[in-house]
């Protein structure tokens, strides 16, 4: 008896593994094939804040904080990026790492101030912080005030990789987000990961256990950072501008939106909500509704209806399939 | 001279920075007391603050009414539409993370904005001083303008007001029970949920007056609020939330300071507010006036 339940527990955790693989395959094949339907700088874009979303959703989810400054790290990196390589004529790899070394830096300085305090005022002082750096930016000499820096070359990767094509810059930014997502899942996946779970769930329990608890979310908020960095200097790769919109606080609001909408605390709902809100952004801008409005209406119809977000429901739903699944299959063996 | 500076350029500034020190003192005790009772961060109140101003200049240019009548009418106003907000959506999510309802005001803030822009575009709309105050006067050393010390006095009023009801009236002490524990307060029959929806209403109302009396000086246009709010957000978390004289104090020290920035080095002059409140933040995280979590 004993037996036969073990089996039909790991049934269906063999079945989910399977249905991930599945799922890896089936994205990576639409990834390749997508710039055959879809116009490359769109999908560009979406993969850009596809992954801006993600890193977010480190600290989000996985760290239960809701960190109200992240355009500080995206369009901060941008702004470096965009001037190294316009400027100092760095590569697109090396301008991708100095974007991703300031986004770091940034995010140690504001994550030591902001874990000092928790829940609305880690919120609202890391909004505050980058409303900081946004006027930082502003007066900067370099960036150009209003104009922002323009212009900015794409140069090639390795010296081989032309990136000036869409098409090459498109598997180029493929593998970036690639990589940035497998950072990610390689993070969750960890000890550490699974201690910054426990912090979220009960921070006073994890710090009485003898962990060192403040240290647990600066690093997971750096790394957030730092893949909001990446995911920063990427998108000025594909644009060739970085402009104040990107260090602006409506856009911290904005990948709070894409976050929420795909699911918070999942791997793939922030891509998924990135993308929803990015085309419903692009059908808007031919309308004379201001976008404010959407972004808006959509987060009060998530935070009241459907607050697990796409894919926290559509797993929650998956989850209880597999639960009455194998209940079922306990009593036929029965 | 005072280092280097005239001194009427250095008291004008400094009567601009007290000016804009009363709205930070009305907006963040308006969310401070909606925050010690609902424990929600509103988000909204930048927006109120906003709709405050532009329901005066709609009453004033297409209602005619008078300046006076719309510094009574606008927060009114702006309390309904708060109480029906409190009604229909933020009270759903009281037994919940709190960060939801941070959300859910973040996301009206921007639906309200978004509705403004469309129908008044992004430019500021001027509004009139009242001609009883658009005087200065000489004081030998600098010229007031009349307006701005009513300003400056009717807000400062207000936050007084507001600190005699809630110490010294049988309504305060409700509001205060409230805050403490307010399943006792609901065993000794006292409506709790009125007295939610009416705080929220009250801290709207105060968010809708500020935004009256900024009318003349500021120009009404969407985004004035939300740039606001920011700042109001810093303030908030260097008095302390729950301080009703930490807003005060912290409101009118931070714009005072703000002017003086402007005065001796301008480029600092908005970064002055974030860089106290990172400095408070280190030494004394609670807030200058806060009580322990």
């Amino acid at each position: 008896m004993t037996a036969m339940l073990a089996k039909t527990q790991v049934c269906p955790l063999h079945r989910r593994m399977y249905a991930k693989l599945a799922l890896l395959a089936a994205g990576l094949a639409l990834l390749a094939a997508a710039p055959m339907f879809l116009y490359p700088v769109f999908l560009m874009k979406l993969l850009c804040f596809g992954l801006f979303a993600a890193a977010l959703n480190l600290v989000l989810g996985y760290g239960g904080m809701v960190a109200f400054g992240h355009a500080t790290f995206f369009g901060g990196a941008a702004y470096v990026t965009a001037h190294a390589i316009k400027e100092w004529g760095f590569g697109a790899g090396s301008g991708l790492m100095i974007g991703v070394a300031f986004a770091l830096v940034a995010g140690f300085l504001m994550g030591i101030i902001a874990i000092r305090r928790q829940g609305f005022y880690f919120a609202m002082t890391t909004l505050a912080l980058s409303q900081m750096a946004y006027f930082a930016f502003f007066q900067a000499p370099f960036t150009n005030a209003e104009d922002g820096i323009q212009r900015v070359p794409r140069p090639n990767f390795l010296g081989f990789v032309p990136l000036a094509d869409n098409l090459a810059l498109y598997y180029f930014v493929v593998a970036v987000f690639l990589i940035g997502m497998a950072v990610i899942w390689r993070v969750i996946h960890s000890p550490f990961g699974a201690s910054m779970t426990a912090i979220r769930e009960n921070e006073m329990r994890t710090l009485s256990l003898g962990y060192r608890v403040n240290r647990y979310k600066l690093t997971v908020f750096v790394i957030s950072a730092g893949l909001s960095g990446l995911a920063g200097s990427l998108k000025v790769l594909v644009f060739q501008i970085a402009t104040l919109t990107d260090v602006a606080w409506q856009m911290s609001g904005e990948v709070i939106l894409m976050t929420l909408l795909g699911g918070v605390g999942t791997f793939l709902g922030p891509v998924i909500g990135a993308a929803l809100v990015l085309t419903i952004q692009n059908y808007m801008a031919s309308t004379s509704v201001p976008v404010t409005i959407f972004i808006g209406a959509a987060f009060i119809i998530c935070v009241m209806l459907f607050r697990k977000g796409i894919v926290g429901e559509i797993d929650a739903f998956m989850r209880r399939e597999w639960a009455a699944d194998s209940i079922r299959k306990k009593v036929e063996l029965q | 001279m005072i280092f280097g500076v005239p001194l009427v350029a250095l008291a004008s500034q400094l009567v601009l920075g007290l000016f804009n020190g009363a709205f930070y003192a009305l907006l963040s005790l308006g969310l401070g007391v909606i925050f010690g009772l609902l424990r929600v961060v509103n988000f909204t109140h930048g927006a109120f603050y906003t709709v405050g101003a532009f329901t005066a200049f709609l009453l004033t240019n297409q209602a005619g009414l008078s300046f006076w009548a719309s510094l009574l009418i606008a927060p009114l106003i702006v309390a309904v539409l708060a109480a029906v907000l409190e009604r229909s959506l933020l009270r759903k999510l009281y037994g919940l993370d709190a960060l939801y309802g941070l959300l859910l005001t973040f996301g009206i803030a921007l639906l309200i904005e978004g509705m403004l822009q469309m129908f008044f575009g992004v430019a500021g709309q001027p509004y009139q001083v009242p001609a009883v105050l658009s005087g200065t006067s000489n004081l030998g050393f600098m010229f007031l303008p009349h307006y701005r010390a009513f300003a400056i006095g009717i807000s400062l009023l207000l936050c007084l007001l507001t600190w005699l009801i809630i110490e010294y009236t049988s309504l305060g002490a409700k509001l205060r029970a409230a805050t403490e524990n307010s399943s006792l307060l609901e065993v000794f029959g006292v409506n709790v949920p009125l007295l939610l929806t009416c705080t929220y209403a009250f801290g709207g109302a105060l968010a809708g007056f500020a935004g009256v009396v900024a009318a003349p000086v500021f120009q009404v246009s969407p985004l004035m609020g939300s740039n606001l709010i920011i700042v109001v957000f810093a303030v908030v978390i260097i008095g302390g939330l729950g301080s009703i004289t930490g807003a005060i104090v912290s409101g009118l020290m931070l714009g005072v300071l703000e002017a003086l920035a402007k005065v001796y080095w301008p480029p600092s002059a908005n970064l002055v507010p974030f860089l106290i409140m990172a400095v408070v933040l280190f030494l004394r995280p609670r807030g200058l006036f806060g009580k322990g979590e």
